[in-house]
Formats: structure tokens, sequence, C-alpha cells
């Protein structure tokens, strides 16, 4: 049996202090914030731990769960919706995104948080994508990136690196992989950060960061699918897919954008953190214009 | 006390009764005939505290609808053919999950591109049967613009009342079309309100909702923690999925049918003219009813007893105004910008009582008076009719 953690090769960040400090919970009171403690994720799934990584991030910022829902779309990471206790919207396939921006735009003062696998978040979904990054609407879009569809039998996905195989790429995927960061960034998102359950702190805290930012936050977890992706592309262990994810994961201060660029390297951090006016306040503006030119 | 009369084109009337019904949300995108409604709501909704948001599609547009709704607002979206396709899987999901909100598809001539600034009544089938699965559906066709308003405000009543997304059938002649109307003002109209269930947090459930108590569904960000899915869920464990449960699917499957169906007579609408002693009877709905209207009037004037049934809600479909206006008449003429649509509905409901004419045009064409009443002439054979027209 490969050790889960091999501190050796691999070593877990402190918390970065630039970021809200998120306060692990225990596993009892974790559980008190699902309705099931079973789920259909397989064994060695990582979306376990990215879930738990978000209930440390929500119960660290003090959120009322009254006043939190979490929005999100369809396959493994979608049934999320199913375990969190909160109120929870299952959508449509790729949809959650336009759901997310009709709750928060009718009520601004809701904390949507919006839960997306690869697939939904950037092909079904990567029109409502670009749109909800362009206007700077603030919800927290946390996406299951297992480059993979899982929950149909592992077909290749727009994140899928190229080369690798699938049950639709049994030859090697020969498209160029999505870097859902770059897109989201490119799109407006003012808060996009990368994480790897491995690094389950300093991921919690990218989350948390993402809630707490006034925004678009876009945070992309890295999950991984041993059942789907690993055994079609030779690791089927789900300790080495971890591994493998946190050894090509490098820190955002320590990745050269301009050097030679590896298909299989990512940088994780903060990538992009800036200030925009966000779009329920601006349209608040807009209410005012409006009720102001219809008095007068 | 009502506004001033004043010409007012039908798809500003559906904008104005969305506001009077108490509409705070619209998420569209810009398509011909519609778009009017869009661009009027884009500057009233603020001005009443609402939000208008143009969406990058159709798709997007329902669902930042449904969002809204399941927020607390009551919530609306405009389109025409081409949009109304692109809705039909979240138009699904709302009946799914139990979401009321109100999609108005303003009819052009299809399919496809087709011709979008011609009217149509292609789109009848697609209100009833455009989302994949069983499902029940209401749908309300207006044939002037005092309907486009009244009608929208019945259609936000009656999402709310059966917590279903509700369809109003306009087309680019009603849309288009301006008349002299006093649009009343909101204290003269019944609006329902959504409110919370009469249940504490901790007892709720979606099972508490019977089909002859429905309760609305708590918002997001209420003391309510919800579950919503378009999966089938069971309705006494929090709406978790059921998806491996046979018996459970099919209750709820039954219930969704059952919460409108067992409600047709509350729901439909049909208005009847000139049917007390009618022979004929001209059943239209939507602009061609105007048309319709006219050939009755001149038919009376002709002495040729003929009558008029418009049926408002086209879906659930008025089987019972069907069924007693075949015993009674012996033939029902079916104009339609259509071929066949609802004339077949009207075969099924007549069984074999009555001889049903169908007359559909597809040329994006509004079906004339004159047409009808040649149907109508061939009906009376042995009258000699005074007017060539």
């Amino acid at each position: 049996m490969t050790a889960l953690v091999d501190e050796e090769l691999l070593e877990r960040p402190p918390q970065d202090s630039s970021l809200p400090r998120v306060t692990p919970h225990s596993t009892a009171e974790l559980r008190s914030h699902l309705r099931t403690p079973k789920t259909l994720w397989c064994p060695g799934c990582s979306n376990g731990i990215v879930t738990r990584a978000l209930i440390d991030a929500v119960l660290s910022l003090h959120l009322d769960p009254d006043r939190t829902c979490v929005i999100a779309g369809i396959g493994c990471a979608g049934r999320i919706t199913t375990y969190l206790n909160w109120s929870t919207v299952h959508t449509a396939h790729g949809r959650a995104l336009a759901l997310a921006t009709g709750a928060k735009a009718a009520d601004p003062g809701l904390n949507v948080i919006v839960i997306m696998g690869d697939g939904d978040c950037v092909a079904i979904g990567g029109n409502h994508l670009i749109h909800a990054a362009r206007r700077n609407i603030d919800v927290t879009a946390l996406v299951f990136n297992n480059s993979i569809y899982g929950m149909t039998g592992g077909q290749m996905s727009p994140t899928t690196f190229e080369g690798d195989r699938s049950t639709t790429s049994v030859y090697g995927n020969v498209e160029q992989a999505f870097d859902i960061c770059e897109l989201a960034h490119a799109a407006g998102a003012t808060y996009v950060a990368r994480g790897t359950p491995y690094a389950y702190t300093r991921l919690s805290q990218l989350i948390a960061g993402g809630i707490a930012h006034k925004g678009f936050a876009f945070v992309e977890a890295m999950v991984s699918c041993p059942t789907y992706y690993g055994r079609q592309n030779g690791i089927p262990d789900p300790s080495d897919m971890m591994k493998r994810q946190q050894s090509r994961a490098v820190p955002v201060e320590k990745f050269d954008r301009d050097g030679p660029r590896l298909h299989d390297r990512y940088p994780v951090g903060v990538l992009h953190h800036t200030e925009r006016e966000e779009y329920t306040a601006a349209y608040a503006g807009v209410v005012q214009r409006a009720q102001g030119s219809s008095r007068g | 006390m009502p506004q001033p009369r004043r010409l007012v084109e039908g798809n500003e009337a559906v904008a104005e009764g969305a506001i009077a019904a108490g509409a705070r949300f619209f998420a569209g995108y810009p398509i011909t005939p519609s778009t009017e409604i869009a661009e009027v709501l884009s500057r009233r909704l603020p001005q009443v505290g609402g939000h208008f948001i143009q969406m990058e599609d159709e798709i997007a547009s329902i669902g930042a609808v449904i969002g809204a709704s399941l927020a607390g607002t009551k919530s609306l979206t405009a389109t025409s053919g081409p949009g109304f396709s692109l809705m039909q899987e979240s138009i699904g999901y709302a009946t799914m999950a139990q979401v009321p909100c109100v999609i108005v598809d303003v009819m052009r001539g299809g399919p496809s591109t087709g011709l979008p600034t011609e009217p149509s009544q292609g789109d009848v089938m697609q209100a009833r049967w455009g989302t994949h699965g069983e499902h029940s559906i209401i749908a309300l066709a207006p044939s002037s613009v005092a309907e486009c308003f009244s009608l929208t405000v019945e259609a936000f009543n009656l999402s709310e009342a059966y917590r279903t997304p509700v369809i109003l059938l306009s087309d680019a002649t009603v849309g288009h079309m301006r008349e002299a109307v006093a649009l009343p003002t909101s204290d003269e109209l019944r609006v329902a309100e959504r409110g919370e269930p009469a249940v504490a947090p901790a007892d709720y459930d979606e099972v508490i909702s019977t089909v002859d108590n429905i309760m609305p569904r708590p918002a997001l960000g209420s003391r309510y923690a919800v579950h919503v899915t378009g999966l089938v869920y069971d309705r006494s464990r929090g709406g978790v999925p059921a998806t491996g449960t046979p018996a459970v699917a099919e209750g709820l499957g039954l219930y969704l049918r059952e919460k409108i169906y067992h409600h047709r007579d509350a729901i439909c609408s049909v208005e009847e003219i000139e049917m007390e002693d009618a022979e004929v009877a001209i059943f239209a709905y939507g602009s061609v009813a105007r048309s319709a209207r006219a050939a009755m009037k001149w038919a009376r004037r002709q002495g040729v007893k003929v009558g008029l049934v418009r049926p408002i809600t086209l879906w659930p479909f008025p089987t019972e105004a069907v069924e007693h206006m075949a015993e009674q008449v012996r033939t029902i003429i079916v104009p339609e910008m259509n071929l066949k649509q609802m004339s077949w509905e009207v075969l099924a409901a007549v069984a074999g009582r009555a001889k049903v004419v169908d007359h559909g045009r597809i040329d994006g064409k509004l079906i004339r008076p004159e047409e009808i009443q040649d149907l109508i002439r061939a009906e009376f054979h042995y009258h000699h009719f005074e007017e060539t027209r």
C-alpha cells in the first residue's frame, strides 16, 4: 500500500496569511452539515476532500447558513447538492451559473456558491461561465476538475490532457486541454485560484478567499478520478493519482509563465485578484437612476 | 381608478401586466417579434425596484428566471420560436422542480429562423410537448391587447397557485398590434402572493403539499433549507433523489400531472359567443379568433346560426367545453396558423359527434375573415347568402 502522504516528496504548505484563515472542523461537526454520510462517489475519488474543504471554508467565514445556497450542475460534482444539508439546487447540466445569476440578482444579499464539474463548466456551460465572469457577479464558482466525464463512464472532457486516453479518446486525445483559470481570468473574473486536494488546507483557504471576495470568484480544484481517468491512463492507485497531481502543481510564484510550457504542469494558488465594480452593486445604481428619472 | 385610455401595443401590455402581477425579475435575449417586452421591462423594472438582465442566450435566460424565482421573486422571460426551443430543457426542469415562472412566446413563422416578422401559431404543440418526458403544463393565448395584460396577470396567478411554469402563447399579430385600452391598476387586480408554507421550517417537506393544497416552495435564503432537483425525488424525504425507486418515480409523476389536471375546471377558460342556438361553431384562439369573430358576425347578419368558441386556455386542453360543443353543433370549423395542431385535439374530443373542418395557413399571413366565411358558406349550402363577402 502506498502511503497517502509522502512528506518527503510533497510538503504541505502552511496557511497563507494573505487568505482567510481556515479552521479545520471535526468530522462529527462536518457531518452535521451533510444529509447523508453515504455518497455515490467512488472509493479514491477526491470530491469528498473538496466538499470537506468547502464546508471548512464556509464555517470558518461564519456565513449564515440560512442565507447561503449551493447551486450545482449535473455530473459527479453536482451530486454535492444531495449531500450538503444547506439550501441546495441541483440544476440542469451546465446551467448552474445561469440559475445562480438569477438568484443573486433577485436577492443580492444571498451567499451563492456554484459547484460545477469540468464538462459542466467549460463544455456545455462554457457560455455561462464567460458571461458570469464578464459581469463580475458576486458568486463563487468552484469547479471540481477531474478532467473526465465520470458520471457517464469516462469520456474525454475539454480538460482531458492531450494524449490521454478516455472511452471516447481510445487512441489518445488530440485536442488541447482548456486552462479554465486562464479562460475565467480572460473573461473578467476578479478572483481566480487553483488548488489541489493534496494541499487540503490551502485549498480550503483558496475557496474561503473566493467566497470572501466581492465579485466573480473562480476556484478550480484539481480532483482525481482513479476509476475512469486513472485506470485508463496507467495510474489506477488513488494515492498515486493525488501525488502525481500535486507534483504537477507549481506554486504560482514559481511558475514561469514565459518559460517553456509543459502540458502537465499548472500553477496553483491565487492566480489573479483584482477589484472591479460588482454586478448587483452596479445594478443598484441603475435602480437609483431609474427611480430618479421616473420621479423627475 | 383605471389608467386613462391610450394606445398600447400587445407586447407593452404583457410587460405592464407582468409588473402589475408583481413580477420583479426579467431575463431575456433579444428576438423578433418579442423584443419590445424586454425593452419595456428594462426601463420599467428598475423603476419599481425590480431587476432586468439581458442574458447570453435563451438557455441562460430561462435559467436565470428559475434562479430568481427560487430566490422568491416572481419572474418571467419572453421569446419567440427559436428561443422557445432553446428554453425547453429548463422548462422541463421547472415542471419537475415545481418552480413558478412565466414564459412568453410571441409566435412567429417557423421552423428554424423561418419568418421572423410574420405571425404563426406553430408553437401550440411545442408549448404542450416541447420538453421531454411526461409532464403537465399551462398555456394561455391572448387575442387582444387588453388580454395581453390580463392573461399575463393570470399566468402569474396560475403559476403561483400550481407551482408550475405557465406559457403565454402570443403571436406576432397580437404582440405588435395597438389598441386603445385602459390598463387596470394593481389594486383592481387579483394578484396571488408567493408567501411561505404554513408549517415551521423543521416540519417542511414537499409531501405536505397535496393536489388540493399546494404550498409555496420556500425561497432560497429563507429559514427553510430546501433541496431542488431535476432528478426524480422523494417528496417525503426532503426531496432527495429517488431514481432507484419505481414507486416513488411513479408517485411523483402522477402528482405532477394531477396537480394540474385535477384542477382543469378551475384553470380552463373558454369564451363562448352566440353559442345558444348555433348549428356551426368556429373554434379559434389567439389572433385568428379575431377573424373568426368577424366571420361569425357576418354569418349572423346573413341569418345563419354560427357561434364562436374561443379557448383562452390552450393547455390543459378544454376538453369539456369541446365535448359540450360537439353535442350541440353539427360542424366545428378550426382555423389556425399551423397545420392541424389544435384541430387534432378537437377531433379527439369531438369523437365523431360532429364534423370537424380544419383550415390551416403556414405562409405567415393572417387567416382573413373571408376565408372562414367561405367555410361557413359550405356548411349552409341550402342558404341564400346576400353578400358575396
